[in-house]
């Protein structure tokens, strides 16, 4: 058995085609409200370049390429933490007004304990 | 037999971290779900960048000697760029999202210029296909990196105007033609031809500068309101220039990543040009201030400036109320008191509703988030296409800090140069209130009719001050009242 991946001509614009229609698709989905952490998700998603840059770091023979490698990798690992960082926190603020309504009744309750 | 397995296991972890990075994405449909959706995604990161350590079992000869001090460097760059920017993502304001987002863009873009790079200086990239496909990787990287950080530097305020000269188009037009033209001959040369007049590494810096300056000029001349589109199309370079890489590397998690990101972005770069009523190509192009000036069609009416209070006093009030905030509120910091002014509002019974543009803000849903963040649950927030028809309803549209997204001439006047843009109706509405600081124009420079209707009244004032105000003039009723 060989593990070993080879992809080559045709089958690599298979591969770019179903994956840009599939992002097309999963994309067009998001509702407007979480277009900005939708956008700083995908940025984190293409942050997996810094798995690349592992491979090409690791790879390195000469002090420039160890250089460039070096480079590649402290970008690919800050877009990747950074962009998790931010959508995180982002996403986080999103709440329903469902539990937040319960808590402003039992507040006015607790406020006026004469009406109720 | 003992060799394949570190194989075995990188193929793994990269499947999982290409599904759980679609199904994460997939789960961003809804609020409720999006934030399992981006811990999904992390561990498929997690799995992914831990597996690639693998990779040591299986470097090249050559590399064999340099093994420890390039283990050495992986996990300081890690530590480095990984540690800088997650302290950075968790202090960075929410305000300076757009700015934040575009710094780890032009990160990504760079990281896969830098594979690129790596992979030309050290003739790995074998073949026609392979070396076209790399360069063609690290122009579009490589432009994504300088274009994003030029998109900061605007968004930063560091630099604050569009920097245009005349023939700006035919010069950009050139340097493109330039870096396109030494990719060719750097294709030419590693394919075994021999390089005219340069050595072939001086060839591939000279590629990189030019696409670097090419970024550059590009971005130089978009102006600050035009950002969103701007932004989103650097996501898509950088998602593109990703996939690319991935396919030199062979590596299908890259491929697969980069090419749904890339669509993605361009998916939201339309949504953003559309909503802005201007093709990409235009607003990339050419620049706002160029539109032929359009005369002015006679306004009716008067600006009638109110006080505050009585504004406020007057929403009060009012049954149904639909609010439509702008930049203008988010750079007057006034998103919280708005929140606190708008639960006083419910406390007396009045329905309350937002009305978002999809190009309030800097990036796309910008506003929603900067409302998110102030307490704004989100089911109180509606998208143009769901609350426009509900402004003739309302009794009061308050409008913030917005302006060429509520002009009705983009309804109405054929020859004003928003026309047949998707604007919020909320001239519609039985009374509007507009809080501005000033009378100036907004970012397209057009009178807004709206401001000069029966039903408008204008209150002049920082928004944060005005909304204060608001507030105070409401709780003195309600104080007046119990007294």
């Amino acid at each position: 058995m060989d593990f070993a991946i080879s992809i080559s001509g045709f089958v690599a614009l298979y591969v770019f085609m179903l994956a840009a229609f599939a992002g097309w698709v999963i994309i067009g989905h998001v509702p407007a409200i979480l277009h900005t952490p939708l956008m700083s998700g995908s940025n984190f998603v293409h942050g997996i370049v810094v798995v690349g840059g592992i491979f090409a770091l690791l790879n390195a023979s000469t002090v420039l390429e160890q250089a460039i490698g070096f480079f590649a990798v402290l970008l690919g690992a800050g877009n990747a933490a950074g962009g998790y960082a931010v959508t995180r926190r982002m996403l986080a603020m999103f709440q329903t007004s469902g539990p937040r309504l319960k808590l402003v009744h039992a507040h006015a309750k607790a406020r006026h304990p004469k009406h109720g | 037999m003992l060799i394949m397995i570190p194989q075995l296991v990188i193929g793994v972890a990269d499947l999982a971290a290409a599904f759980l990075f679609m199904y994460g994405l997939q789960r961003m449909s809804s609020p409720a779900t999006a934030p399992s959706g981006i811990f999904m995604a992390g561990i498929g990161m997690a799995a992914a960048v831990l597996a690639s350590f693998l990779y040591v079992f299986s470097v090249s000869a050559a590399a064999q000697p340099h093994l420890p001090v390039n283990i050495g460097l992986t996990l300081a760059a890690l530590v480095i760029g990984g540690g800088c920017a997650w302290w950075s993502g968790k202090k960075v304001a929410m305000t300076a999202m757009p700015q934040m987002v575009a710094v780890y863009n032009g990160m990504g873009g760079g990281a896969a210029g830098a594979i690129a790079a790596v992979e030309l200086f050290g003739g790995k990239a074998q073949g026609i296909t392979q070396l076209v496909v790399t360069l063609l990787g690290a122009l579009i990287g490589a432009v994504s990196l300088s274009g994003s950080l030029i998109a900061w530097a605007k968004l930063d305020g560091v630099l604050n105007k569009p920097l245009r000269v005349k023939g700006q188009q035919i010069c950009n037009a050139v340097v493109l033609l330039v870096t396109l033209g030494v990719g060719g001959i750097i294709a030419f040369a590693a394919a075994g031809g021999s390089a005219p007049l340069l050595t072939l590494p001086a060839l591939i810096y000279l590629f990189f500068g030019c696409a670097l300056v090419f970024g550059v000029l590009m971005t130089l001349p978009i102006g600050g309101a035009d950002m969103p589109v701007v932004i989103s199309i650097y996501n898509a370079f950088t998602g593109l220039a990703v996939g690319l890489e991935g396919f030199v590397l062979q590596n299908p998690a890259l491929m697969i990543a980069g090419m749904v990101v890339g669509a993605a972005g361009m998916l939201l770069t339309l949504l953003m040009a559309k909503a802005m009523n201007r093709s990409v190509a235009n607003v990339l192009l050419t620049n706002f201030g160029d539109t032929p000036k359009h005369i002015q069609g006679a306004i009716k009416g008067s600006l009638k400036p109110v006080e505050a209070g009585d504004a406020g006093i007057f929403i009060r009030y009012a049954k149904e109320v639909i609010i439509v905030p702008g930049y203008g509120l988010a750079v007057a910091q006034g998103q919280q008191k708005l929140y606190e002014f708008v639960k006083l509002l419910q406390a007396a019974g009045v329905t309350v509703k937002f009305a978002v543009h999809p190009v309030a803000g800097r990036m796309p849903g910008q506003m929603d988030v900067l409302l998110a963040e102030a307490g704004v649950p989100y089911d109180m927030i509606f998208q143009l296409e769901d609350i426009n028809d509900e402004f003739a309803n309302a009794d009061v549209a308050l409008v913030i800090g917005a302006n060429d997204v509520v002009n009705p001439a983009a309804r109405t006047d054929k020859s004003s140069p928003i026309f047949g843009m998707p604007i919020l109706n909320a001239d519609k509405a039985k009374k509007v209130y507009v809080v501005k600081r000033g009378q100036g124009k907004g970012y397209a420079d057009i009178v807004n009719a709206l401001f000069y209707g029966d039903n408008c009244d204008m209150v002049y004032g920082d928004a944060q001050a005005v909304l204060v105000k608001m507030i105070e003039a409401v709780r003195g009723l309600g104080a007046a009242a119990a007294a």
